[in-house]
């Protein structure tokens, strides 16, 4: 589990510096799913390497790490309240309509793309 | 002897130890909901968890900026846990072959339709400048949205609450309106979940069908990386 860990950290150390010394405008962690990605690509890691189980760990418990930051609803509670039609709408409206544009689009140019 | 007990009491309100521990009970009583309804789409974990320890903080009157500094070592394995999103992606990446054409289309093509649509019903509405900034970045996942809102002149902790209900949202309701819009194929519903329900909607998936698991995390990463770019240009063409 520790090795396993000890991966995964240092992927994302590695993501993390990329971000700073490039400027990217992306999050560190997203550049250090691609490193590891790369490593396990290169190395054809099965299902009993340390870091594949260290990641099966982490992954059961996603939904655990965002909860700190879903907690601050307390704080906008009556933001939220005062501003409840557009927050809702917006929130409803742009979901949907992304999930349904990517969604259907890739539907879409999947079936043209195996046509041919 | 009062004093003492006002004392203690006072502490454990402050204490890192007090918050890991309640937000490590309530997030167990969630997955304890989930497993007892047999995995009903509304038993997601995190928004029972946060509710429970939303309320329970009101109550005791704590604040939230101590408990977010108390339970700093929780947020932090988001880190990590995002590296590890390679992994579903690896066991995966056979299925990524003629596939390439629809994602650097359609993902792209999702961030811009996201930002834009939010940023229009919002000042639609009646809801201003700075809501619309705040409501922009709310599709991808939390630490990116957070940076996004803060460079756009949003309010990064709202826009943080606001990513994590879309999460929510992609985990209660996803699969359903996905099957309600007749996109059955697992790569494309993957796509599409994690395009505006990034982390959250990804766990989601990865419990639905392991394909559709690895390609929301595909696509959390590659919306995270578009909406950069995106952003800035959709908020200054649309926001008044």
């Amino acid at each position: 589990m520790i090795t396993g860990l000890t991966w995964l950290l240092a992927c994302q150390l590695v993501g993390e510096v990329l971000v700073r010394l490039t400027d990217a405008p992306v999050p560190g962690p997203v550049v250090g799913m691609v490193v590891l990605f790369v490593l396990l690509r290169a190395r054809g890691s099965g299902d009993d390497a340390t870091v594949v189980r260290a990641a099966d760990g982490l992954l059961r418990h996603l939904q655990l790490f965002f909860v700190p930051a879903g907690v601050g609803v307390v704080v906008y509670l009556a933001r939220i309240r005062d501003d409840a039609v557009p927050i809702v709408a917006a929130l409803l409206v742009s979901w949907c309509a992304g999930l349904a544009v990517v969604g259907w689009t890739t539907t879409l140019l999947e079936r043209v793309g195996s046509r041919r | 002897m009062s004093g003492r007990l006002g004392d203690t009491a006072d502490w454990m309100v402050h204490s890192p130890v007090f918050f890991v521990l309640l937000t490590l009970a309530a997030y167990r009583v969630g997955r304890e909901v989930r497993d007892r309804t047999g995995g009903h789409a509304l038993a997601q974990p995190v928004l029972i968890a946060v509710a429970l320890v939303g309320t329970t903080i009101a109550v005791l009157g704590v604040d939230y900026r101590v408990y977010r500094s108390g339970t700093e070592m929780v947020a932090f394995w988001l880190g990590p846990a995002t590296v590890a999103l390679a992994v579903p992606l690896h066991r995966q990446s056979h299925r990524l072959r003629g596939f390439l054409l629809p994602l650097l289309v359609a993902i792209p093509l999702g961030a811009v339709v996201s930002v834009a649509s939010a940023v229009t019903v919002v000042q639609a509405l009646g809801g201003g400048a700075e809501l619309a900034r705040t409501l922009a970045p709310a599709s991808t996942t939390t630490p990116v949205a957070i940076a996004l809102s803060e460079t756009a002149g949003g309010l990064p902790p709202l826009t943080a609450v606001l990513a994590v209900t879309a999460g929510i949202l992609g985990a209660v309701a996803g699969p359903a309106v996905l099957t309600m819009l007749r996109i059955r194929e697992r790569r494309a519903r993957g796509l599409a979940l994690g395009a505006v329900s990034h982390g959250i909607g990804t766990s989601r998936a990865l419990t639905e069908d392991a394909s559709e698991g690895a390609f929301a995390a595909l696509s959390m990463g590659l919306t995270a990386l578009t909406t950069s770019f995106v952003l800035p240009v959709v908020v200054a063409l649309l926001v008044r």
